[in-house]
């Protein structure tokens, strides 16, 4: 057999960095010119015979990931072109093993300390001093109170929709906070709250939310369990059983809070189409502007987060949305000066000065991509 | 204790541990991950569905017993049910079933879908009457986008996709991503809150 060991075509093998082992990177140098493919060969210590890895992609890089950790291995490829082919190996044994932090998610970490940081001096100064904290109005909330009176002057029931995600979306724990607040104004009037469910888990946690709202409105034998009730786990299904809901029971107010998807529009526009006063909120961004089209109220994205500090005034909770301001406002700066730097970056590579853009590509690399 | 410690104490472990999981991707950590999200909640979710369907029955069966304004309907969901089921648990190799399923429910599914275009139009008619500057401002924006993503955008003037292009990518963008940044922050501000005790709303009142 007649093979060349080119200078120049290398192969270099290493431990897959921030992985849970069972893997190698295998990187080809100097793929020789008109290769047709490039085949991969491994021999664990203690073998006598290189074994086949299967192949490596054109841009000369792969993992192996049917190597064992703690195994020791060589690597061989085989770079094919039409007349011949040529070899190259690696010198020393490497082995795959886990590990214990992934590097590439350092800045999420470096965030969420600083930013958790924030929040909790916030959260401590706000029990401190609870009236310096400031919460500008939120109109789709204040006119919870309203759109349960109107209801309940005209003799019917509230809708409440809690959207199509479980209890482990935020914006579902968010409509839970603002459940609780309907739930009470409406046990305090007399009314009714109808809440249909798209998941068991969410059913559950509505009625107990309802329960204890009732309870606090001194109206436990007002609460009926159930009309909070499971309807289905299909998405349009789900939007056909609340359009026939609200054609039949014709609500008088009717709450959208949660995450939506496609049917967002359906169930606003036929709570429209009856003429309640509709109150929604999202989380859900591409959501956002069909609600704000169809509906009366919109509570915009974090804003639901905000619900909870906003009806309890409870000084920690309302800490806690300062917080959130002032990382936000950090990382507005950011932004901003981001734009400036790689903007003066840009010129002054133009101008023949490439050391600012490759500072500005360093940056960019470790915020981005964790790759510091 | 029962009702508001052991829960916390719960969401307290649980959040701080799978906080700490998604920064370890070794096998120990992944396997806590596919235990308590694969596994646990799966279970849960199957505990529910009893509740689930309980709570549907019992809705329906109260409709049809009161005789409430479109009890049928009531009636229909639990033949509807009924049936499904009994045709997935009875019927070898589920053709069957999955007839039922491609033929009844997913042309069900794509009609109410299709319902979507019509609200759409209802929608924008109302939102595109310009009674003040802003809804002016939407109404020859969207008239632009909605005219630049069709053939005779470019039929009318070259420039017109670029412009779309440039609408979608700049301003556009630039608002969702206001709007996005808020909701990660406010999600994750959250999320802390539940892990320390402080928001418990979800737990029923607070």
């Amino acid at each position: 057999m007649i093979f060349f060991l080119i200078i120049g075509f290398s192969i270099v093998a290493n431990d897959t960095p921030n992985d849970a082992g069972g893997s190698i990177l295998i990187t080809t140098y100097n793929i020789p010119e008109g290769t047709q493919k490039i085949e991969l060969y491994r021999l664990a210590k203690g073998d006598t015979i290189y074994e086949e890895a299967g192949l490596i992609p054109p841009r000369g890089e792969c993992e192996d990931v049917s190597v064992v950790d703690g195994v020791e291995y060589l690597y061989r490829v085989r770079a094919i072109t039409e007349d011949t082919f040529y070899v190259a190996e690696t010198k020393e044994f490497i082995s795959s093993s886990p590990q214990w932090f992934n590097r590439t998610r350092i800045t999420v970490l470096l965030f969420f300390i600083l930013f958790g940081g924030v929040v909790l001096v916030y959260i401590e100064l706000a029990k401190k001093n609870p009236k310096g904290l400031f919460i500008r109005k939120l109109p789709a909330l204040d006119a919870i109170d309203e759109a349960v009176g109107r209801s309940t002057e005209m003799g019917k029931p509230v809708l409440f929709v809690p959207g199509l995600e479980g209890i482990t979306d935020a914006g579902t724990l968010a409509s839970i906070t603002i459940l609780e607040k309907v739930g009470k104004r409406v046990a305090e009037y007399g009314s009714r709250v109808i809440h249909p469910n798209f998941d068991p888990i969410v059913m559950t946690t509505a009625q107990e939310t309802l329960k204890t709202a009732f309870s606090e409105a001194g109206r436990p034998d007002a609460f009926n369990k159930d009309d909070v009730f499971y309807l289905t786990y299909e998405q349009f299904g789900f939007a056909a059983g609340v359009d026939g809901i609200m054609l039949r029971e014709k609500p008088g107010a009717i709450f959208l809070q949660g995450y939506f998807y496609a049917e967002s529009l359906i169930l606003a526009e036929t709570g429209y189409s009856i003429g309640a006063i509709q109150i929604a909120g999202t989380n859900a961004t591409t959501q956002l502007p069909f609600f704000v089209a169809a509906c009366d109220y919109v509570l915009l994205g974090e804003e639901m987060f905000a619900a909870s500090a906003y009806i309890s005034r409870e000084p920690r909770l309302l800490g806690s949305i300062k917080g959130s301001d002032l990382a936000k406002l950090a990382i507005l700066c950011l932004i901003g000066a981001g734009v400036i730097f790689g903007t003066f970056a840009v010129i002054a590579n133009n101008a023949g000065n490439p050391s600012y853009l490759g500072i500005f590509n360093r940056v960019l690399d470790f915020i981005a991509r964790g790759n510091g | 204790m029962l009702r508001r410690t052991l829960p916390q104490a719960i969401a307290f472990i649980i959040g701080f541990a799978m906080l700490i999981q998604y920064f370890i991707p070794h096998p120990i950590s992944e396997r806590f991950y596919n235990v308590i999200v694969q596994q646990w909640l799966i279970i849960i979710l199957g505990f529910m569905y009893i509740f689930a369907l309980r709570s549907f029955f019992m809705h329906h069966i109260v409709k049809i017993r009161r005789k409430k304004e479109g009890y049928w309907f009531s009636a229909m969901a639990i033949v509807a049910l009924l049936f499904m089921l009994s045709s997935g648990l009875i019927t070898t190799r589920g053709v069957f079933f999955d007839s039922l399923y491609n033929y009844m429910i997913a042309p069900l599914q794509a009609t109410m879908f299709s319902l979507l275009a019509f609200f759409i139009a209802s929608a924008a008619f109302r939102a595109f009457r310009a009674r003040n500057f802003q809804a002016t401002l939407l109404l020859v924006t969207a008239v632009i986008v909605m005219i630049g993503r069709v053939p005779i955008g470019d039929y009318l003037w070259k420039g017109m996709p670029d412009l779309v292009e440039w609408i979608m990518s700049v301003p556009n963008m630039a608002a969702m991503r206001g709007i996005r940044i808020g909701v990660g922050l406010g999600a994750v501000a959250t999320a802390m809150k539940i892990i320390l005790g402080i928001e418990r709303s979800y737990m029923g009142g607070e």
